[in-house]
């Protein structure tokens, strides 16, 4: 690198830091009782005037969760929800029970103003967070026509099972059944809205596309679902950002997303999840448990998860990559952050099918308060894949002495050509690091998040820009009043 | 500009700091010198605040502030600066980035604006070539990895970020170079000015050949049993400790 470019490298680097994003949203008024049945699953097809097979479907879903057993985790405590004491489909009324900003509760706004999100935002919120029963979905469709005319369609899912019938009746739950686990069956059933992308063969997508998820309302379930399908040599980037009131009550979040990559496709999907986490006391918080499963379908095709999760009270989410085309590659990279009461069991699943597929897992987990930290991922090499190759590493950073971090790496290998690496390591922040910045006139809190974005570094610097800065923020807000 | 009276610090239930009186005005260069273990490191961490140490008795004005009143970042601020005799290694954490931090929270402390990023690329500069730091470091996470006198350097540079009223090196020289201490000892002449003030602890003579001490105290089982001017140090040299005991 010649010195010029080291330079500006970084300048780059200095002004990063000041980037601000903002985020806007607009959301018509539905609300529905609490309580699911086959008549809730209808009204919800019929509001979104769905195709026949898409409600037929949702009824299959449903049927089928009725037979299931609510999941048990080993290192999660939760009592099984009360699902018939949850509504089904709630968006924002307009009648405001918030008559003015000044009736919000100053943290939100706080959280709010230090994510940068602009006033208008903080104002919508007011004017949106209403009614008892409310939630809500927006879809940030800004570029659609000029999408549109390379092919790219980019739209709420509910547009797409009216618009694209064909597609979606070919590719939803080709990757993750309804039948795949109890979170997935009830998404299945409910599911509201979401996004839906296609980019057709050959096209490289020319902006990122993103969807930001908000929970408003109390007492609701947040149910979306994404299908993102990339044919033959083209190529996605694709971001997800999530944020929640703060609410006593706990809500649930059960998202589906399913990923479909064709010959030399590939599709690259970032999260920053920020689910409100419940308070210092562990009340409240979003449940948050997400299916997300990418399938390489092509020879040569890529799928890679970036995924930076500070939120929720408790997270149960483990991106996976079926790697079934031949030479076909897939990457996780996940910062989690817990804090306080917070509990997370996440990770991926890498499923090697095809021959010389390879897969790389690095996952960082960073552990304050009371919180537990899990890492849980499964390798399986299956028969056919052949010179198949897989590395994780598993970095545990432990903030305090009350937290917990525990790595659980599954293998399974039925290939004897195939590589399997598996490296973790456990550091805490030690009091002269703390004081060492303190000396240099760096806070403690400031101190933590530098240590902790330190640490991060590899996965962050994965993230768009955009939301590397805003996941910058967004673990030093998730430090803020947890140390010193 | 520090005035410390009688004071009395202990480190897990020992007394470690048994009555120390010193006075340093703004422009003075003080030389502390002291046998291992008189506690010459306990006096620097408790005037940067560490909490290991608790304060026991006496009283320590910088600038007419009650030191003790101020959060350890705040006695960095109003100007006080540690580079320590064992600096730590803080992975991940850019020097950049890391140095970038702390002179923000000054100049807004300071209610200034901070320097542009163009200014303060500029600056750095500046000052890695002041004290000889290697250019490669500065791409490097903080300590790091680095070698002994590098960790020397690098506080030496953060100082010269930093700009501090008052500066104490604790055992800068050890571990450095001849050339590395010419140059360093050159860097602190540089920075010093009529309105900063350096205590310079060392366990050589040769320090202070290059920088030159208003004033030398001999530290010993916490307590200042000699002080005087620069011949002190060499008298100290032929003598040994034996001499203050
Ligand atoms: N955190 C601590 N816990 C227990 N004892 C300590 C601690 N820090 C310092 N001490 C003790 O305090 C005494 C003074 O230590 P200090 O580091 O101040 O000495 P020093 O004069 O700087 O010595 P040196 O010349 O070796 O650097 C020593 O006996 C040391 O063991
Ligand atoms: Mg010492």
């Amino acid at each position: 690198m010649t010195e010029k470019s080291k330079d500006k490298d970084i300048i780059d680097d200095l002004e990063k830091n000041e980037y601000k994003y903002g985020f806007s949203s607009n959301i018509e008024s539905e609300v529905f009782p609490p309580g699911i049945n086959e008549d809730v699953i209808r009204k919800i097809s019929a509001i979104k005037e769905e195709p026949e097979f898409l409600l037929e479907w949702r009824l299959k879903a449903y049927r089928h969760w009725q037979t299931m057993e609510h999941p048990y985790w080993a290192h999660i405590t939760l009592e099984k929800p009360d699902f018939q004491s949850i509504s089904y489909y709630a968006q924002p009324s307009n009648k405001p029970k918030y008559d003015s900003l000044d009736e919000v509760d100053p943290e939100i706004i706080s959280t709010f103003e230090k994510l940068g999100i602009p006033l208008e935002e903080q104002k919508l919120l007011a004017g949106v967070a209403v009614d008892a029963v409310m939630d809500s979905v927006s879809v940030h469709t800004q570029f659609r026509d000029q999408l549109e005319e390379k092919g790219v369609l980019f739209c709420s899912f509910s547009e797409a099972a009216r618009d694209y019938p064909e597609l979606i009746q070919k590719y939803l739950g080709s990757v993750v059944p309804y039948t795949d686990n109890y979170y997935a069956a009830l998404n299945s059933a409910v599911f509201s809205d979401g996004s839906f992308v296609y980019i057709p063969k050959g096209v490289r997508c020319p902006m990122e596309l993103s969807t930001y998820f908000r929970i408003n309302a109390i007492n609701t379930g947040q149910f979306e679902r994404t299908l993102i399908i990339a044919e033959d040599d083209s190529y996605v980037s694709y971001l997800e950002g999530c944020t929640a009131p703060m609410r006593d009550e706990n809500q649930l979040h059960a998202a589906v997303v399913e990923l479909v990559a064709m010959n030399g496709a590939e599709i690259k999907y970032s999260t920053v999840q920020n689910w409100y986490p419940g308070n210092k006391e562990g009340k409240g918080g979003i449940y948050n448990f997400v299916t997300k499963r990418g399938l390489c379908k092509g020879h040569h095709s890529k799928i890679s998860w970036t995924q930076v999760e500070t939120g929720s009270a408790l997270t149960w989410k483990y991106p996976s990559t079926i790697l079934k085309g031949d030479f076909s590659t897939s990457e996780f990279y996940s910062v989690a952050v817990t804090n306080n009461y917070q509990q997370a069991d996440t990770g991926t699943k890498m499923i090697h099918i095809g021959k010389n597929t390879k897969s790389t897992i690095i996952s960082k987990g960073i552990s304050l308060g009371k919180s537990n930290n899990s890492y849980r991922g499964l390798v399986r090499m299956a028969k056919t894949a052949e010179n198949a190759r897989n590395f994780s590493q598993c970095d545990s950073l432990l903030i305090g002495s009350q937290c917990g971090a525990h790595t659980f790496p599954y293998i399974d290998v039925h290939n004897k050509t195939a590589t399997v690496e598996h490296e973790a390591t456990t550091s805490k922040i030690a009091d002269d690091q703390i004081f060492y910045c303190n000396q240099r006139g760096i806070s403690t809190e400031n101190a933590v998040s530098l240590i902790v974005n330190g640490f991060a570094k590899e996965v962050l610097s994965k993230l768009p820009m955009e939301f590397a800065i805003e996941a910058h923020k967004l673990i030093a807000i998730s430090m803020e009043g947890s140390v010193g | 500009m520090l005035e410390i009276l009688n004071l009395h610090a202990s480190v897990e239930g020992n007394e470690i700091l048994k009555g120390i009186n010193l006075s340093v005005k703004a422009g003075e260069i003080h030389a502390i010198m002291g046998p291992n273990g008189s506690g010459k490191s306990t006096l620097s961490n408790v005037l940067a605040g560490h909490n290991a140490f608790e304060v026991t008795k006496g009283s320590v004005l910088f600038e007419g502030k009650n030191l003790f009143d101020l959060s350890p970042e705040e006695r960095a601020w109003e100007g006080i600066f540690l580079a320590f005799q064992y600096p730590v290694e803080i992975p991940g954490v850019s020097m950049t980035n890391f140095i970038k931090t702390a002179v923000e929270a000054k100049y807004k402390y300071q209610e200034k604006d901070a320097p542009s990023p163009a200014e303060f690329l500029k600056m750095m500069k500046e000052k890695q070539a002041m004290v000889g730091l290697a250019k490669s470091l500065a791409g490097r996470s903080v300590n790091e990895g680095f070698s002994g006198g590098e960790k020397k350097k690098n506080d030496i540079f953060q100082m010269a970020m930093l700009e501090p009223k008052l500066a104490i090196l604790d055992e800068t020289d050890s571990g450095l170079d001849i050339d590395a201490l010419r140059i360093v000892a050159e860097g602190v002449n540089t920075l010093k000015k009529p309105d900063n003030a350096y205590i310079v602890i060392t366990h050589y003579q040769r320090l202070l050949e290059y920088i030159v001490p208003d004033v030398v105290h001999i530290l010993h089982d916490g307590k200042i049993v000699k002080t005087g001017d620069k011949s002190l140090a060499f008298e100290l040299e032929k003598k040994g400790y034996d001499w203050v005991k």
